[in-house]
């Protein structure tokens, strides 16, 4: 039987499980508390002290956050004691930080602003430490900028570098009045070992970890007559963009968003789940090969597991951290750079453009596909194949800026060509979805029947734990995929890099016997991507998860060879998967970093 | 008042022996003991921890010998880093032996079989002295057939590592910073299992204990404060140097033994203690029922400026800070600029007081007590010295 604790906050009674902290419990009696280095998807550190409450007998205030509950505990929250002490506590935050509101990339977005708001800080009752301090502002990478004159030193960005993503690119460095949060021998962070996922962005409550934004750039490209602009839309953004916009968490805005992009400017809109969907063919057939090669040919030097390759904050962090397995990655580009390499080849083709006049435009529910669309290699079209990147976040700037009333928007389809969507892609927004989409198409491929799932629901490879395993017996192959009959294919699906570490270290030691592992950086899939809107925890992602299963459902389409204009393109372009034009413009080679 | 009101003891580091030849009839004698009665013995002695703060050394054991972990540790806490403090330094030189002992004796009563002693950085031209006695000491343990064994660590310069729980982030590898408490160290200490940290008095003291006996420990100090103590004292005194005094004296009695003639005030316990000014000497009790401390008597006589040595404080704690709690970090350079912009003109004297009023946010707000200590100075001083802070 579970130990409750009975205890009282601010004269009410409320009997909480044991270990429950006393934040949690007012919580439960809707009592809000203001905090700033709690996150829900992060161990308790306590250091801010904003949430401080008034303990009965106790000689110093509790950090709610961090103060177990304990039988017979009186509290309060609002006593004369507990104002003064934070407001001290906002006020000497406010004088070590950079209080620019108005010039700040996160004003109006800010817990800080917002806690200053809250206690009215409106005089200068402390010096100002900013003049003191020799800040310095990072904006070297292409994905994310850090300004140290912002930084309230939380370690939100520290506690997600480490313990979400196992990389640890940000820590804490020096101490006292000199202690920051800086890289390895404080060099930039495109230098060091930061994957660009952008989850410390995500949860930095002020204005010290943004992304570069390139909003002004895509306006100049829309108001640019001479430029035909495309813009591509991941899976991910569609079912988190209306958190920004006032819409309820969890709710579809697709339509919306294709109306929204129209009206914004863009020549053309058209979707990324088009070339999600060519990645199922092409990655499926390339782990068709590889299995062949390994099992008829008996090839030892094949790279069993295969890995996924959609998401550029895990290449970058194999790249890093497990070179020696780089064989083992899918070489299909992701659906972003794929969509981007065939913008300025196919589509310029067969709408007779320039490819030199086309922008190319994607709107990315990460921050870490900036960095991947600047890759050297991600050229194969003879031009940037991807022009800029947006987040989920700076789309909701865009349209705010138009002046765009998002909630009565009407729904409106995507383009064609390279408009057209299954769910199949859109679930790649999901932890596991890119495997379910896979097995669908690599399952009808072999036997040449659907997947034995009710309503092709592969429900192992769904939900939010960390590592999912997941076998299938092949049975019944056609003819030419005999070679597969009876094997029973193995699989792994890991989101969060903590957990990708996890199954990388398995496979290293040579314990894995998985045949396909799909991997994506950001926790719970891209759903949870650092670009989404902020905030982001556990609870708002499950609303997501729920709506992108939603959203495949819902369609009528689910499997990607199935999506006309992908069959369209085979015939018309690429001519068959893997095919010469394929590896020329869908696929790509890695870097070892960790040598370097 | 004469000197003679001041009783000089000599119970650390003289009366008696703890190792003779080599060996320890002590540690015989504390083995063949019930735990729970050495545990009761230092209760009812009433000795609290040497370090600064006070805790009843005997309460902190039962609590670890409660717990029910099997793997449990003792840490001896020998990173003396308070200013004005340098007494564990002469324990250490002069009877380590001592040391090793109260150790054992808690690892008996907590039933722990590993023992650390976090020395400061500082204090590594002590190691091959102290690891010969350890030797020795660790041969006399094992024909015993008693399963304990020490390890003698190295701490690297922070002040805040002398704090327990950022001792014990130190020791795991980790930056020094100190851990939410609850829970605490008894419960989760060290590698998270239970763990006793004392001070290197404290330990001598247990050893003293179980050596003289309680009846012999209590005849010294008063009710609140029993025993005597290490003092280092420092400053304008002709007579620097570390002196063992009986506790509860009246700070009037030491400043006429060890001032020069001219002492304006005394800071009791360093940085993170209380700075006495003259008209309060005869009123002030040295112990915990007036101000306590770790050892550290600081003198400063009329030459001195009392802005000075505040600043001085002050840029130490904003220096050693560890840095991760608000009020510590920002409010310790708060009081700096503040003072500063007091003295130049640039604030008016009201400003002290809202300064005052910071500290008073500090001492209940910073996570450890470093942060909560840092008014203990600032108040002091700027209540009993205003007019030197502003002119």
């Amino acid at each position: 039987m579970e130990t409750k604790i009975n205890l009282e906050i601010d004269g009410i009674n409320i009997s909480v499980e044991k270990g429950t902290t006393i934040l949690e419990a007012a919580r439960r009696l809707n009592i809000k508390i203001p905090t700033l280095c709690h996150h829900p998807d992060l161990c308790v550190a306590g250091n801010c002290r904003v949430c401080v409450v008034e303990q009965e007998g106790a000689r110093t205030l509790q950090a709610s956050c961090a103060t177990p509950v304990s039988e017979g505990m009186v509290i309060f929250t609002n006593t004369l004691k507990v104002r003064t002490a934070r407001k001290h506590i906002i006020e000497l935050l406010l004088s070590e930080h950079n209080s620019e509101c108005t010039k700040c990339y996160k004003n109006g977005n800010c817990e800080l602003q917002s806690l200053a708001a809250d206690y009215k800080i409106t005089n200068d009752s402390l010096i100002d430490l900013v003049p003191f301090k020799n800040y310095t502002i990072d904006n070297f990478s292409p994905s994310i900028i850090k300004d140290d004159s912002k930084c309230i030193r939380c370690q939100r960005c520290v506690r997600t570098c480490e313990q979400l993503q196992s990389v640890s690119a940000l820590s804490v460095a020096y101490k006292g009045e000199h202690m920051k949060i800086s890289t390895f021998l404080e060099k930039p962070m495109f230098e060091v070992v930061c994957t660009n996922c952008g989850q410390c962005v995500n949860r930095c409550p002020v204005g010290a970890l943004v992304e570069r934004n390139y909003i002004d750039e895509v306006w100049n490209a829309i108001y640019d007559k001479n430029k035909h602009v495309v813009v591509q839309t991941a899976p991910a953004v569609r079912i988190a963009l209306g958190e920004d916009l006032g819409i309820e968490n969890g709710e579809i805005v697709t339509g919306k968003m294709v109306a929204a992009l129209r009206k914004l400017g863009f020549d053309s809109v058209l979707d990324t789940d088009f070339t999600a969907d060519l990645t199922i063919m092409e990655e499926g057939t390339e782990l068709l090969t590889m299995l062949k090669k390994a099992i008829v040919d008996k090839d030892s030097s094949v790279a069993l597991p295969m890995a996924t390759s959609c998401s550029p904050g895990w290449i970058k962090f194999i790249e890093h951290q497990y070179p020696q397995l780089l064989p083992n990655l899918s070489t299909c580009k992701s659906p972003q750079q794929m969509f981007g390499a065939l913008a300025k080849t196919y589509y310029a083709e067969k709408r007779n453009l320039n490819p030199a006049d086309i922008i190319s435009v994607s709107i990315m529910p990460c921050t870490a596909k900036k960095y991947e669309a600047d890759r050297p290699e991600m050229r194969s079209s003879g031009y940037k194949d991807v022009d800029y990147v947006l987040t989920t976040r700076e789309l909701a700037v865009m349209i705010k800026q138009a002046g765009l009333d998002f909630k009565s928007l009407p729904e409106e389809k995507c383009d064609s060509i390279m408009g057209q969507s299954t769910g199949a892609a859109v679930i790649f927004g999901a932890s596991g979805g890119v495997m379910e989409a896979a097995l669908r198409t690599a399952y009808e491929i072999i036997t040449g029947k659907e997947i034995p799932f009710e309503n092709l629901n592969i429900t192992p490879v769904r939900g939010m734990q960390g590592v999912k395993e997941a076998s299938l017996k092949i049975m019944d192959t056609l003819p030419e995929w005999n070679f597969l009959e009876g094997v029973t294919l193995n699989t792994a699906v890991a989101h969060g890099l903590a957990n990708a570490k996890t199954v990388m270290d398995s496979v290293a030691e040579g314990k894995a016997n998985y045949h396909f592992i799909e991997i994506m950086a950001c926790p719970d899939g891209c759903l949870g991507g650092g670009g989404q809107p902020i905030p982001t925890c556990r609870e708002i992602r499950v609303k997501r998860n729920e709506a992108i299963y939603r959203e495949d459902a819902g369609m009528a389409l689910r499997k990607s060879h199935e999506n006309p204009e992908v069959i369209q393109i085979y015939q018309e372009f690429l001519e068959k998967p893997l095919g010469h034009k394929s590896h020329e413009l869908l696929h790509t080679k890695y870097t070892d970093r960790k040598s370097k | 008042m004469n000197s003679n009101n001041l009783k000089k003891t000599d119970v650390i580091f003289g009366i008696w022996p703890c190792m003779e030849d080599n060996k320890y009839p002590i540690l015989e004698a504390v083995i063949n003991r019930n735990p729970d009665d050495i545990i009761k013995d230092i209760i009812n002695s009433g000795l609290k921890g040497r370090g600064g703060a006070g805790f009843p050394t005997g309460l902190k054991w039962k609590f670890a010998a409660s717990q029910t972990e099997s793997e449990k540790y003792i840490i001896c806490n020998a990173d003396e880093g308070e200013p004005g403090t340098f007494k564990d330094r002469e324990i250490l030189l002069k009877v380590p032996e001592k040391i090793f002992a109260g150790m054992a004796i808690c690892s008996h009563c907590i039933k722990a079989k590993k023992g650390f002693v976090y020395l400061r950085g500082e204090y590594k031209f002590m190691l091959p002295q102290l690891n010969k006695v350890l030797e020795s000491f660790h041969e006399s343990i094992r024909k015993t057939g008693y399963d304990f064994e020490i390890k003698i660590l190295l701490g690297s310069g922070a002040y805040v590592c002398g704090e327990e729980t950022s001792l014990m982030e130190s020791m795991e590898g980790k930056r020094g910073e100190p851990r939410n408490k609850p829970p605490f160290p008894v419960v989760e200490g060290f590698n998270n299992k239970p763990t006793v940290i004392n001070n290197v008095e404290t330990f001598v003291n247990v050893a003293m204990i179980q050596k003289l006996g309680v009846a012999e420990f209590v005849k010294l100090g008063t009710d609140d404060s029993r025993g005597s103590k290490v003092f280092s004292v420092s400053g304008d005194t002709p007579k620097p140097g570390v002196f063992e005094l009986e506790l509860g004296m009246k700070l009037s009695d030491f400043v006429a033994e060890y001032g020069d003639g001219d002492t304006k005030a005394v800071q009791v316990g360093g940085a993170s203690g209380f700075c006495v000014p003259r008209k309060r000497f005869e009123d002030t009790i040295i112990g915990f029922e007036g101000v306590p401390t770790g050892g550290s008597m600081m003198l400063f006589n009329s030459t001195r400026s009392m802005y000075n040595v505040l600043s001085n404080y002050l840029d130490f704690f904003a220096e050693e800070s560890c840095g991760q709690c608000t009020p510590c970090r920002v409010g310790c350079q708060q009081l700096i600029q503040g003072i500063k912009a007091v003295k130049k003109g640039s604030k008016n004297e009201d400003y002290l007081d809202s300064l005052l009023k910071l500290t008073e946010s500090m001492k209940i707000t910073a996570k450890c007590g470093l942060g909560q200590s840092v008014a203990n100075s600032f108040y002091s001083i700027v209540t009993n010295f205003k007019e030197e802070m502003i002119y």
